[in-house]
């Protein structure tokens, strides 16, 4: 393996074609190769043999794997990613057998992802579709400009939480960190733990039977047992109209 | 950017040189420019010094070499005056030695000292600790200095993208907490009020040899250090006090800590087993020394966690 002056790997365009396909499966075992050697594989697979189940063991918490998958597909990780794994796809249904690091399913359009550990900062940043699992904890910034699509998080979520989001859905069964729904547009969050402060125009909304068939549905889906009790937070749209007070009178008013 | 990494052995020595070598150069596209380590051997009586006489990017003229020799006999005559017994004095490379001597006096008035001959700079000071930071990726700084012989309980290191000061030695991390033996500090971030906090210690007779804002993280931990206060004390104290976005990891001679600012923006993973517990920017750096699937976990905003072995 060369490293150029920045210390990334050298690109090389060659496919390993190394994995083994039967049943129209495919797995590989990706220890001793590069990111690119692991996408090409992938894309190998995907687009060119046309194998729509594919496991990948040993990612060895590399960054930005599998992303900008275009195609309807089931991808298995058999251990961690590191960051900015599985972005800009759509389509795709991914399962990490293990965690991730910062910014995973970064932009997601549509398809499905389980995580069965912990994940970074700024999971699913501007996701705009497509349902997001994470088991574990996440940390910073979920969901942080999130246009569409639904986040689970079974564990706790860090600060800033749903910051600037503009549509979907966010469920947390855990604690949240200070600033949640700082600034959003719209969309909803359910918090089953205690949230440490609320973001600037961020207000409890009202329970209703659509939440409930909701949060039931997506718990089913993914066979997460029983929701927990949840509490719901919406925009209180205070920040949509500008208005005459001074900056620091409308800082009292909020 | 900046890459940081910690590496603490619970029980025993270990080859922390290499293993932190392998973690830095997992994580060299977060900064190529220089790389430094804190290694800690097994706590001794004696002191170890490490002394730089120029840098790495000093333009070489005529009498580089004679002046480098003149200065280095100097140093090592002022340590003899100051009641220094030296017991070795070896290169470490053209640049930069290692002085090992036995002393029992004030150790702010030996590094000052030392650091009045001209070019001198006292790049770490204590019983344990040992400090190698150059121009270089990881692989580099460590076959110049020989750090994959290195036997030591824990160790940080740090790999830099230099954002807000020079390329060169002086502003390379880590940061040795002039001048309290044995402390040291990597950082991964920006602080805002570093020139109120440099004023203020500058002050208090403390020394500053960068520009470099995480040199302030050092002598501040040390000096509420010295006040009484334990090393997770001063860490959370600092939270409040040192504005801006921060990742830090310091070592003293017997533990381990980690601080995150309240924004959370830099980043930091960390794995505990029994054995060590290893902490990095990214996860593939610890992949670097525990090479299977592991539970890795980030701490959250505003956390402070300390190791103590």
């Amino acid at each position: 393996m060369t490293y150029d002056a920045r210390g990334l790997v050298e690109l090389d365009g060659t496919v390993p074609r190394v994995s083994e396909i039967a049943d129209g499966r495919a797995t590989f075992d990706a220890k001793d190769m590069t990111t690119r050697m692991i996408n090409s594989e992938l894309r190998w697979l995907l687009y060119e043999e046309g194998i729509l189940d594919v496991t990948i063991q040993n990612p060895g918490a590399r960054h930005s794997l599998a992303v900008g998958i275009l195609t309807r597909c089931r991808i298995t990780f058999e251990g961690s990613l590191g960051y900015f794994g599985l972005g800009v796809n759509d389509g795709p249904e991914i399962h990490v057998k293990g965690r991730v690091g910062w910014s995973v399913c970064e932009n997601m359009m549509s398809g499905v992802v389980v995580i069965d550990g912990n994940a970074g900062s700024l999971t699913g940043a501007a996701i705009r579709g497509g349902d997001l699992v994470v088991r574990g904890q996440v940390g910073a910034r979920t969901g942080i400009d999130q246009k569409g699509g639904t986040i689970i998080t079974l564990g706790n979520a860090g600060s800033m939480t749903a910051f600037m989001m503009q549509r979907g859905r966010q469920i947390i069964c855990g604690d949240v960190g200070p600033g949640l729904g700082d600034s959003m547009y719209d969309g909803t969050l359910y918090v089953g733990g205690k949230v440490k402060s609320l973001g600037i125009d961020c207000v409890p909304g009202e329970w209703t039977e659509a939440d409930t068939e909701f949060v039931e549905r997506k718990f089913r889906i993914y066979g997460l047992g029983a929701p927990p009790e949840l509490q719901k937070f919406v925009c209180g749209k205070k920040l949509y109209n500008y208005d005459t007070l001074e900056p620091a009178e409308r800082k009292l008013v909020l | 950017m900046c890459g940081i990494a910690g590496l603490i052995y619970m029980n025993g020595r270990d080859t922390i040189g290499s293993d932190m070598t392998r973690m830095l150069q997992s994580m060299k596209h977060r900064g190529p420019d220089s790389t430094g380590y804190a290694l800690y051997r097994p706590p001794a009586d004696d002191y170890v010094m490490h002394v730089k006489l120029a840098d790495a990017n000093t333009p070489r003229d005529f009498e580089f070499a004679d002046r480098l020799r003149r200065n280095r006999g100097e140093v090592e005559r002022r340590l003899r005056a100051a009641g220094a017994r030296i017991s070795e004095s070896r290169d470490a490379t053209e640049y930069a030695f290692t002085v090992t001597f036995e002393y029992d006096g004030d150790l702010k008035a030996l590094a000052d000292r030392v650091e009045d001959v001209s070019g001198a700079e006292v790049l770490s000071l204590g019983h344990a600790l040992e400090i190698v930071k150059d121009l270089g990726d990881a692989t580099t700084v460590a076959n110049d200095y020989r750090l994959d012989a290195f036997e030591g309980t824990h160790a940080i290191g740090h790999c830099r993208m230099a954002t807000e000061s020079d390329v060169d030695i002086s502003n390379a991390h880590p940061y040795w907490a002039y001048p309290f033996s044995d402390i040291a500090v990597v950082h991964n971030g920006q602080l805002t009020n570093y020139h109120q906090w440099r004023r203020r210690l500058e002050r208090n007779g403390l020394r500053f040899q960068s520009d470099c804002d995480s040199e302030i993280i050092a002598v501040y931990l040390a000096e509420r250090m010295n006040e009484g206060a334990s090393l997770e004390d001063a860490m959370r104290q600092s939270l409040h006090e040192l504005d801006g976005v921060f990742t830090y990891l310091c070592v003293t001679e017997n533990a381990l800590g980690m601080a995150k600012d309240e924004l959370a923006a830099k980043p930091l993973v960390l794995y505990e087993s029994d054995e060590l517990v290893a902490v990095a920017s990214e996860e593939i750096a610890i992949r670097a020394v525990v090479d299977r699937e592991i539970e890795t976990y980030d701490p959250y905003e505003g956390e402070v966690m300390v190791w103590h072995r």
